[in-house]
């Protein structure tokens, strides 16, 4: 009995993984940063406020939680996924860091120009250094730093606002102490 | 008999020419734009060119850092040369971009309890189809030293085996 039934149980198994196969995206690939310390760096800003603060020092950060954002004016997803980082910077009051991926200097700022500047701070990775040791292999990425700093959560690919709303705020809200 | 050999004579110098110019066409485009990777011994050269057949190109998820014309699997190439004339072990190489890229980026999986289904998955899987070709051969053989049997499953009735014997002395 068992046994005149172990072709459709094989079936059901091997099917039912196949079936789970269809709805994941093979271009998304899990980081192995994930709660593990975010890579120290210390790089040119694109912009610069004062001269004193020539560089970013990713330790600075320590102590609160912050997105860094990897974009190029050269990607057009980037353009896609902009609004929903005005929005952010608007609507919460954590820090936004850009991470300009191998770009031209001169390109990102008259891209900033063009599609407007939420962010705090904007990292120049004109060699795609910093890039690399974050495993960057697609832009945009967006990554959630805790406070201690820790990776806490990526996403891989343009935020648009269902991803941002379901995914990215509450990844961010879990972690930021609510502003008193 | 002039003007033929003329003619073979052009087309064999047509075919040459097609010939060249698919020969030149075949080159790998990779060794075309790269510039040359130039090492201090040939045995560094062979460490590299066999790392970089080792990980996959993130960008283009079919390809192997050698193959690939991504800038990521460029910096990567580049990545792996700096540390190979460095002298950095292979597995000094390895964690280095598997903290950085996962699992994903090696092509031979590490022997782990997240690959373990990977790694013994088809042999269970061997061993699961032999089993059924095993009891169903012996199913099989018992089978065929078994009396005929009739659709119900009960021994050929008399009537019947006379009536088959009738028709095949018909013949």
């Amino acid at each position: 009995m068992i046994a005149r039934f172990l072709p459709l149980v094989v079936v059901l198994v091997i099917g039912g993984f196949l079936y789970a196969g269809l709805s994941r995206d093979p271009s998304i690939i899990p980081s192995p940063l994930i709660d593990k310390s975010a890579p120290v760096f210390s790089a040119n800003r694109l912009v610069e406020p004062d001269a004193a603060l020539a560089t970013f020092d990713s330790q600075g950060m320590l102590g609160s939680v912050w997105l860094l954002n990897v974009w190029a004016s050269w990607c057009g997803p980037c353009i896609a996924e902009h609004p929903q980082l005005i929005a952010f910077a608007a609507e919460r009051d954590v820090p936004l860091v850009g991470l300009n991926y191998k770009d031209d200097p001169a390109d990102a700022r008259a891209w900033l120009a063009r599609y407007g500047d939420p962010f705090d701070a904007i990292v120049s990775d004109v060699g795609g250094e910093v890039g690399l040791d974050f495993g960057v292999y697609g832009v945009p990425e967006t990554f959630v730093i805790d406070a201690e700093g820790r990776v806490r959560y990526k996403h891989v690919g343009p935020l648009d606002r269902q991803a941002l709303d379901e995914l990215l705020l509450p990844a961010v809200d879990a972690l930021a102490v609510p502003a008193s | 008999m002039n003007s033929a050999w003329r003619r073979i004579g052009h087309g064999l110098s047509v075919a040459l020419l097609t010939l060249a110019l698919f020969a030149g066409g075949a080159l790998p485009p990779a060794t075309a734009a790269e510039p040359v990777v130039s090492f201090e011994t040939d045995a560094q050269r062979e460490r590299y060119d066999r790392l970089l057949t080792e990980y996959r190109c993130l960008k283009c998820q079919n390809q192997d850092l050698a193959g690939s014309n991504a800038a990521l699997a460029g910096d990567l190439r580049r990545e792996i040369r700096s540390r190979v004339i460095e002298g950095a072990d292979d597995a000094t190489i390895d964690s280095y971009l598997v903290a950085r890229y996962g699992d994903f980026v090696r092509y031979r999986p590490r022997f782990s309890g997240v690959t373990l289904v990977l790694w013994i998955g088809p042999f269970v899987l061997l061993a699961i189809g032999l089993g059924v070709g095993w009891v169903m051969a012996r199913r099989g053989q018992r089978g065929a030293g078994d009396p005929i049997v009739s659709d119900e499953g009960e021994p050929a009735s008399g009537a019947a085996m006379d009536e088959a014997r009738r028709l095949l002395d018909q013949r």
